[in-house]
């Protein structure tokens, strides 16, 4: 017990810790770089609660796809980052009020608050018993897969959009000049060609 | 002290969320670091998910948890793209120039 509350301190501190690298850091692959420390001391902290497929899919959507493409943007773009960290400090004030305030709202909903004694009645989708020897990966795929297989689907549906709209956003076509060989056969002297008549002296 | 509740999964997750919002704030020229800024709430609200379907033992919550994460990737895609557009049409990324659409 004093194991995993130990272990709970430390992914706890450093997923807060990277959290706010994650905003301060001067440079923009450093925040990523903390991002990824972030996911993967938040995906600890799933394991410690028994959400190991939660984990795990945090780990490879997040620091596998997320946290790459932000990567890859921060490095494709030639930013000017320096100018990007003027003004830093004059909203440093009025984020840190508004910041302290939500902080404070929070841990006083937290401190006065207790769970309504029928909710264990209304649960919706037990999980399994321990005794049962269903794995959490095989009790959310038996859930998935039946009862909530299309709120599934319309999530892959808006993955597909997403898709799209990004392609559709960046792809750029440059006009390409091609040889195409019906037009060239297809010219005549007469589309193209003009005799005139020029008199002397004068030009056209 | 070592007994870890679902309380302690909250008051981390209320800490990341502040720290979301004040990246907001203060990042107010880099919207990389803005979007960032949501991920991290975006980790917030998902912590808060997972410690409420373990302490009540309801495994909807993780699976909403999926499906914010898939939002997540989505939106982050998308503003990945909206924000490469704009560099290549402006040369900067700063967020105060984007009044354009005088919104």
């Amino acid at each position: 017990m004093v194991i995993q509350g130990l272990a709970f301190y430390l992914f706890a501190l450093m997923t807060v810790a990277s959290g706010a690298m994650v905003i301060t850091a001067r440079n923009p692959v450093h925040s990523v770089l903390f991002l990824i420390l972030a996911f993967f001391n938040s995906a600890a902290l799933f394991l410690l609660m028994g959400a190991e497929f939660v984990a795990f899919i945090l780990i490879i959507v997040y620091v596998g796809a997320v946290a790459v493409l932000f990567l890859f943007v921060v490095m494709m773009l030639d930013i000017d980052f320096a100018r990007l960290r003027e003004g830093f400090l004059n909203y440093l004030p009025i984020g840190a009020l508004v910041g302290l305030i939500l902080l404070v709202e929070l841990l006083l909903v937290l401190g006065a608050w207790a769970i309504l004694p029928e909710s264990e009645l209304r649960v919706t989708a037990p999980a399994p018993e321990a005794a049962s020897g269903l794995t959490n990966t095989e009790a959310l795929g038996n859930l998935i897969y039946t009862e909530y297989v299309y709120a599934f689907q319309v999530a892959g549906l808006v993955l597909l959009v997403a898709m799209i709209g990004a392609i559709v956003l960046t792809l750029r076509s440059r006009p390409v000049r091609r040889q195409r060989i019906a037009d060239q056969v297809n010219r005549r002297p007469e589309d193209v060609l003009v005799v005139r008549k020029v008199d002397p002296g004068e030009g056209i | 002290m070592f007994e870890i509740g679902l309380s302690h999964y909250l008051t981390v997750a209320a800490a990341l969320f502040t720290i979301g919002i004040l990246g907001i704030f203060i990042n107010r020229k880099n919207v990389i670091v803005i979007l960032m800024s949501i991920e991290l709430m975006l980790l917030a609200v998902n912590i808060n998910l997972v410690a409420f379907s373990v302490a009540l033992g309801d495994l909807m919550g993780q699976i909403f948890t999926l499906f914010v994460l898939t939002v997540a990737a989505a939106e982050a895609a998308i503003g990945l793209a909206i924000l490469v557009v704009y560099f290549r049409n402006r040369g900067t990324i700063e967020v105060e120039d984007i009044n354009l659409m005088k919104g």
